[in-house]
């Protein structure tokens, strides 16, 4: 028996039980919590997918940066608390509906994975290494690098202007 | 199932990033505060991500383009992150209430 697949079994029952304790949570410091809980164990899924460099960088930007900026929001205004979602009045068609289109979504999904062929697996040894990633960013996938790059220029200037004092 | 990698089928990456990304949709669409709304639009972009780098790795690991584009949804996560917040101080100044049912004007 392969070693992989016992922890890949924990490892998505963590991951799936960190996401519902993020929407469960009345809390949303312990929410944010379970969100960082969910990037470290998607990191530790990266690994196992042999792409290192991504793992750490989900580390450092999303379990690291983004997490202290959402903690940070969470408690300059005071929105710890999380009230109960419930439905607006005049909205109880959508709950039966909901539940028919999840059905059908479900019914598509598991089609799809257990009924149709898959593509065959390719075999060849992955290269991900940082200097690949970086090859690739600045070789094929130049152009695409340059409009995120813009795209991180116009969000940091969003959000200066939008949270400057007026 | 014949596509295995180490003993682990593919499908196995499926569907655990599609049950992250179906509850951060329930999140993104039910929770009646604006930063929840923006953890499970996060918990999107991370399922995303795990289906990427799946797909990358069983399907095409000889082209590096799986990697490049799960560190494209990295940073437009972290954009999505920072503009957020910075919308949500903004109406919190103004509404004094972070509670995205009251925002239902197009002007405040």
């Amino acid at each position: 028996m392969n070693p992989d697949l016992p922890v890949l079994i924990v490892l998505g029952a963590v991951s799936v039980a960190s996401a519902l304790g993020l929407l469960l949570s009345r809390n949303a410091i312990y929410a944010a919590l379970f969100l960082v809980l969910n990037f470290g164990v998607g990191a530790v899924i990266y690994l196992v997918l042999n792409a290192p460099f991504i793992a750490v960088v989900q580390v450092s930007v999303y379990a690291g940066a983004i997490m202290v900026l959402f903690l940070f929001v969470i408690m300059l205004l005071g929105a710890e608390r999380l009230s109960p979602g419930e439905n607006p009045p005049g909205m109880s068609f959508q709950r039966p509906l909901a539940i028919a289109l999840g059905g059908v979504l479900l019914g598509l999904a598991l089609y799809v994975l257990f009924v149709r062929q898959p593509p065959t697996t390719a075999t060849a040894l992955a290269d991900s290494s940082p200097m690949a990633v970086g090859l690739s960013l600045f070789g094929p996938y130049l152009f695409p690098f340059e409009v995120v790059s813009i795209l991180l220029l116009v969000a940091m200037v969003g959000a200066v202007v939008l949270t400057r004092n007026r | 199932m014949q596509n295995l990698l180490n003993g682990i089928p593919l499908w196995w990456y499926l569907a655990v990033s599609a049950a992250l990304f179906c509850i951060g949709l329930y999140g993104a669409l039910a929770r009646k505060n604006a930063i929840a709304l923006l953890m499970g639009v996060e918990l999107m972009l991370n399922a995303a991500n795990i289906n990427l780098l799946a797909f990358w790795r069983y399907l095409a690991p000889t082209s590096s383009g799986g990697l490049a584009f799960a560190a494209f949804v990295l940073v437009i996560a972290a954009a999505e992150a920072a503009v957020g917040l910075a919308l949500i101080i903004a109406v919190y100044r103004i509404t004094r209430s972070i509670d995205p049912e009251k925002l239902d004007q197009m002007k405040l």
